[in-house]
């Protein structure tokens, strides 16, 4: 009797648990982005300015369009920490393109098909031969950057096309640069492939439970193939804006980035077991970074203090949590 | 006999690095003679001590990429002591050089044993903290030779039975560890705990303490390197070894120990360090250009983690009658 | 309370899980010189008394007495102090190392102040203890090159190098065969002899009744009852385990029998299993009984596109088909329930309705992007049909009992209208009610014309539900029976290497 009730009665879902919303990690972030925005606007009469903000939105929007993919790459269980060696070849592809007298067109487009190839090399890899990827793409992130430096030694190309600069320093209206309204709409992009497509349920599975995943009948290994070349074709793309704005290639460029990507993926609530996480943490935490990041600019802390911080955030949001489950335990057991 | 030859990595390995050798020698006969060879060999020093260290961390399923900041931080400590204080005693400078790196390797060990994050992000973000941190102990100021003591430079130059101090230290840490890693319970617990944390455990092993001691060991090991990178070069500045962890991660992975943990042996490792030290001083006297280093290293790290994958391939369980007999001659060298 | 001669002793433990309580107030006694069989069904709590007296587990409640004095065995050193020693089920050993450390590792030979490892001493103390048991393998070979058996002989190796006063065997015979149960029998006397208490724990009342002195029978992790097994016949111990007789057990029902719907021939693999032919009709039950590691799931896995080196012909409704993956199976309308339902079967952290909805994501949603409804519509179609009961069709399946879980999981594949569905152990840890239902839902699923090919360690399951029985030794076919040939002892006798009459 009892039984049918309750089994006729099944909704789809509860009705809305407003602390469900109130305690999501999305909801903090926000919290803290508020914060430091607050303490910014305090602490500099020049924060508030909209091309000083614009300008700040420089220091991490290439970082960000990588940021999008990784995220759906670690939620699947894998990483890329190739991505800014991959950015560096793109870069000297680009450079010995435009040597050779290339357009802007075809510029673009060698970037982006390095880094398809780049992600593909990974991808194969670690797919193919059952790699983690963590090790793999050490290796290629030395491959790849170690490439750039064959090429080029201690030189440089400065030698790019003028109407190139648009990609890295062109503004599409007022203080929008080109940069960040692409990165916005490819957070649109990848908001909807992760949260509302086939392809994005079926990263989530793998992430959870790949085991499962194959015996559901998903192909995990072409699955992660693809992960991989979006990483890598986003890489390209980053390569494109970053090498337009700084208008010059040096095989050192965008040096140690992987470290800033990753953080920004975990610190926006992507576990790094994977399975979990969303493109709207991913984008808060872009943004708390940048301000983070511009806030300490205003007040002279030089770069490699930043990285400190940078460091020290991503171990911390990964312990925190950790840590605050531990005590809710203890407590609850007390109790 | 060549399929055993190339089933046994250690064997493999030192044939390819004779036959490495001879081929060298063959086009410059001066790099066989006796100052050139131990030249190599100390050249290779420094990597071959950091390996033994990561080699456990690996061993135990984890990695360290810290290892080279902790480099940078440790040498830069006892460099700034040496200048200030000249008349502090070696010995003791060391003892504190291995004391600061055990620390440093501690503070990993505790967020992956006790908070039980994931290595590579512990790592990750400790490389960054110790980086910037050599910067805020230094003020981004170099120490230069002048300003060291002469014993201070001197000590791993001293020549005893023909060989420098620093490749005598390294043979003694690569001794000590072959004689643990079979004659010691401590040894042998970082092969049961990467082996099989699960039946580690049921066994009576602390999966997460023994992964604490590995990144001690490393730790220690590059405090150690820390003073014998400084003292070598007669120079501490903020980028010192630089990216070295890649180096240190690809030794390991060359001599045969599986990122997956539990399998590899001391010999294997070493020769690992020494393959590629060998090519590190090989390329300048063939003539090609140092900027080859950084991506025959990345080669090497994906060509040595696919040949790994394909010798620990799980087979599944061994079921049929007549496949069991043909496999029972199998016999374990280490134990 | 405490008898004087119990060597160990529990008494009101507990140990909770999230949403299970695997032990509730459990008493039992061990005594020197004596084996005590640990009587129930799968879900009874055996395999977590085992971890707790082995110091795996701490129990959230209770006490434990070793020779009347409380202790507290913390972690599984601890244990092996105390001389606990046990051979789990699956066998937790190390692939990469040798025999002689898998045996020693943990408690290692040493000599000299140095502490230094006595291999010389270790080999040839494995190598006696090997001869002992009958299993002359070589110390030095690496383990990962034995056979199932073997592997399970060093285990027993293993408790019987420490020189334990309580040993604990947990199903150690699920994967031995037929000479090598008899050899067990013959240490279990002999460690008898030797004063050493034993805990047996088995589910197969042949074994029970030759070698147990007492009995201790738990049920969903409770404390049912004890006493001498002299006192006891095979009809009370299956009451007291069960609560109820067991006729009503199976709800078998006759289902006419159709065309062959999948036929396998000269299915192969160079290590796992050879020769395997058979075929499956609508409407059949088809039972692949065996040992534990005797090949039938990697047969399974292999016609499921898990196998690359398994070679073979497997046609669907006459047509031959290739499956090179489960994708490809799920398309033929081949799927397969597998054992380990929390690692290879659900999702756990994804909700009820996404793990139903995932093998036909496509077929839902062809332009590739989600739409809930149809998402909710199937699962709570299939959920409904299963009775799986949760408050709401978002619940994650983490959050869900065993069998509510397993019901999950074969909701899943039903949604994807199969043709041949295979389930590996479909009752392996799950509540008796539950059971039933997976039971009574077999029958509905040959009443629609499926073919069901079930894989199976219980025997009364087997014996009880299929129309026909392949039983699996060492990677071959040994028998086929029909339902009506079958009986106990004939099926076991074929699975253990026994002669097959």
């Amino acid at each position: 009797m009892e039984n049918t009730m309750t089994q006729s009665a099944v909704p789809n879902r509860l009705s809305g648990n407003w602390r469900h919303y109130l305690l999501r990690w999305e909801t903090f972030l926000l919290l803290v982005a508020a914060l430091v925005f607050l303490f910014n606007s305090f602490a500099s009469p020049y924060f508030l300015d909209p091309w000083n903000l614009s300008d700040a939105t420089f220091n991490f929007t290439e970082k960000a369009i990588i940021a999008l993919p990784m995220a759906m790459l670690i939620i699947c269980r894998e990483i890329d920490l190739s991505v800014a060696s991959i950015i560096a070849l793109a870069s000297v592809s680009m450079g010995l393109a435009a040597e050779a007298g290339m357009g802007t067109g075809s510029l673009v487009a060698i970037a982006i098909a390095v880094g398809v190839a780049c992600g593909l090399f990974n991808g194969l890899v670690v797919t193919g031969f059952g790699i983690p990827s963590i090790v793999v793409t050490i290796g290629t992130m030395s491959l790849y950057r170690g490439i750039t430096y064959v090429i080029l030694g201690d030189g440089a190309f400065t030698d790019y096309p003028s109407e190139f600069a648009y990609f890295g320093q062109g503004y599409v209206y007022w203080v929008f640069s080109f940069e960040f309204v692409l990165f916005l709409g490819l957070a649109l992009v990848f908001y909807v492939l992760l949260h509302h497509t086939n392809f994005g349920r079926r990263t989530y599975a793998i992430g959870n439970n790949p085991t499962a995943a194959l015996y559901s009948g998903i192909k995990v290994n072409k699955h992660k193939l693809i992960l991989f070349v979006l990483v890598g074709a986003l890489s390209g793309l980053a390569s494109v804006l970053l090498t337009s704005r700084l208008g010059s290639t040096r095989p050192s460029i965008a040096f140690a980035w992987e470290l800033n990507i990753v953080t920004m993926v975990v610190l926006g609530g992507v576990s790094i077991l994977g399975g979990a996480g969303s493109i709207l943490g991913v984008v808060i935490a872009v943004f708390l970074m940048g301000l983070v990041t511009f806030g300490l600019g205003l007040l002279n802390v030089p770069g490699i203090v930043m990285s400190i911080i940078i460091g020290a955030m991503l171990i911390s949001v990964i312990s925190i949590p950790v840590l605050l489950g531990r005590w809710r335990a203890m407590r609850e057991r007390q109790s | 006999m060549m399929s055993a030859i190339l089933k046994n990595r250690e064997r493999f390995l030192a044939l390819v690095i004779v036959v490495l050798v001879l081929a060298v020698g063959f086009i410059t006969p001066d790099f066989l003679s006796f100052t050139s060879l131990v030249g190599t060999f100390n050249d290779t020093s420094i990597l071959m001590i950091l390996a033994m260290g990561q080699m456990l961390v690996i061993l135990t399923r984890c990695i360290d990429l810290s290892v080279a900041a902790n480099v940078a931080l440790t040498g830069m400590a006892v460099g700034m002591i040496n200048a200030a204080f000249p008349g502090v005693p070696i010995p003791l400078l060391m003892l504190f050089a291995l004391v600061m790196g055990a620390v440093l390797g501690a503070i990993n060990g505790f967020f992956v044993w006790i908070v039980g994050v994931p290595a590579i992000v512990v790592t990750l973000g400790t490389m960054s903290i110790y980086r910037g941190s050599v910067f805020l102990l230094s003020d981004g100021a170099w120490v230069n030779a002048h300003q060291m003591s002469e014993s201070f430079i001197d000590l791993p130059r001293q020549v005893v039975l023909g060989l420098p101090m620093m490749s005598w230290i390294a043979i003694a840490i690569v001794a000590l560890l072959f004689f643990a890693s079979r004659h010691w319970r401590s040894g042998r617990d970082f092969f049961t705990a990467g082996g099989d944390p699960t039946a580690a455990f049921y066994t009576g092993v602390n999966v997460g303490k023994v992964q604490f001691k590995a990144f001690v060991v490393s730790g220690t090991l590059a405090g150690l390197c820390g003073y014998l990178w400084v003292s070598r070069f007669a120079v501490a500045y903020v980028d010192v070894a630089n990216g070295f962890e890649l180096q240190v991660v690809a030794a390991c992975v060359i001599g045969g120990i599986s990122i997956m943990g539990g399998i590899g042996t001391v010999i294997g490792c070493a020769l690992g360090a020494l393959f590629l030290g060998v090519i590190n001083n090989a390329l300048p006297v063939i003539g090609v250009s140092p900027f080859w280093q950084m991506a025959i290293s990345g080669a090497v790290i994906i060509i040595a983690v696919i040949a790994n994958s394909s010798a620990e391939r799980r087979e599944g369980r061994i079921i049929l009658r007549s496949a069991v007999t043909a496999r029972g001659a199998q016999k374990v060298e280490a134990a | 309370m405490i008898t004087n001669s119990a060597v160990l002793s529990l008494r009101d433990v507990s140990k909770v899980f999230p949403g299970v309580k695997a032990l509730d107030n459990v008493k039992l006694d061990l005594y020197p010189g004596e084996v005590t069989a640990l009587v129930g069904e799968n879900g009874a709590g055996k395999s977590t008394l085992v971890k707790t007296l082995t110091g795996i587990y701490q129990p959230d409640g209770g006490e434990l007495y070793w020779k009347g004095e409380p202790v507290d065995i913390s972690d599984p050193e601890v244990a092996l102090q105390l001389g606990i020693t046990a051979i789990h089920q699956e066998t937790v050993l190390f692939g990469e190392l040798s025999v002689t450390e898998n045996i020693f590792a943990g408690n290692y030979l040493t000599r000299g102040p140095l502490r230094r490892l006595d291999w010389p001493a270790m080999h040839q103390r494995s190598r006696e203890i090997l001869a002992d048991i009958d299993a002359p393998l070589d110390p030095k070979a690496q383990l990962k090159g034995l056979s199932i058996g073997q592997k399970h002989m060093v285990a027993i190796a293993r408790a019987l190098s420490v020189d334990a006063q309580v040993v604990i065997l947990d199903e150690p015979t699920a994967a031995l065969s037929h000479h090598e149960i008899e050899e067990l029998y013959g240490i279990v006397e002999r460690l008898k002899k030797s004063g050493k208490a034993i805990l047996f724990i088995s589910h197969k009342f042949d074994e029970i009744f030759t070698i147990a002195d007492r009995y201790v029978v738990y049920r969903d992790g409770n404390f049912v009852g004890e006493g001498l097994i002299s006192n006891v016949n095979e009809a009370e111990l299956v009451e007291m385990m069960v609560a109820r007789s067991v006729s009503e057990t199976f709800p078998k029902q006759t289902v006419s029998i159709g065309e062959p719907v999948m036929t396998v021939s000269n299915l192969n693999h160079p290590t796992e299993f050879a020769d395997i032919n058979f075929e499956v009709r609508a409407g059949e039950i088809l039972g692949f009984y065996g040992l534990v590691g005797s090949g039938r799931t990697e047969i399974m896995q292999a016609l499921y596109g898990l196998s690359k080196a398994a070679t073979g012909d497997v046609r669907i409704d006459g047509k031959t088909t290739q499956i090179r993956s489960p994708a490809d199976a799920i398309a033929d309308g081949l799927v397969y329930v597998p054992e380990e339902r929390q690692q290879q079967g659900a999702i756990l952290d994804l909700p009820i309705f996404q793990n139903i909805s995932l093998p036909q994501l496509s077929k839902l949603n062809p332009k590739g992007v989600l739409n809930e409804q149809r998402e909710y519509e199937l699962a709570r179609a299939y959920g409904e049909r299963l009775k799986v009961k949760t408050s709401s069709w978002d619940q994650k399946v983490a959050n869900l009992s065993g069998g509510n879980q397993q019901k999950v999981v074969i909701g899943k594949w039903l949604a994807t209208q199969p043709k041949v569905i295979i389930l590996d152990e479909p009752t392996k840890g799950i509540d008796i009610g539950s059971k039933a239902a997976v039971h009574r839902f077999m029958s509905e699923l040959v009443e629609d014309g499926l073919a069901v090919i079930m894989v199976s360690s219980e025997l009364p399951e087997v014996l009880g539900m299929a129309d026909r029985i392949m039983v699996m030794h060492e990677g071959l076919m040994v028998r086929e029976f029909s339902r009506e040939d079958a009986t106990a002892e004939a099926v076991v006798a074929a699975a253990t290497g026994g002669l097959a009459a």
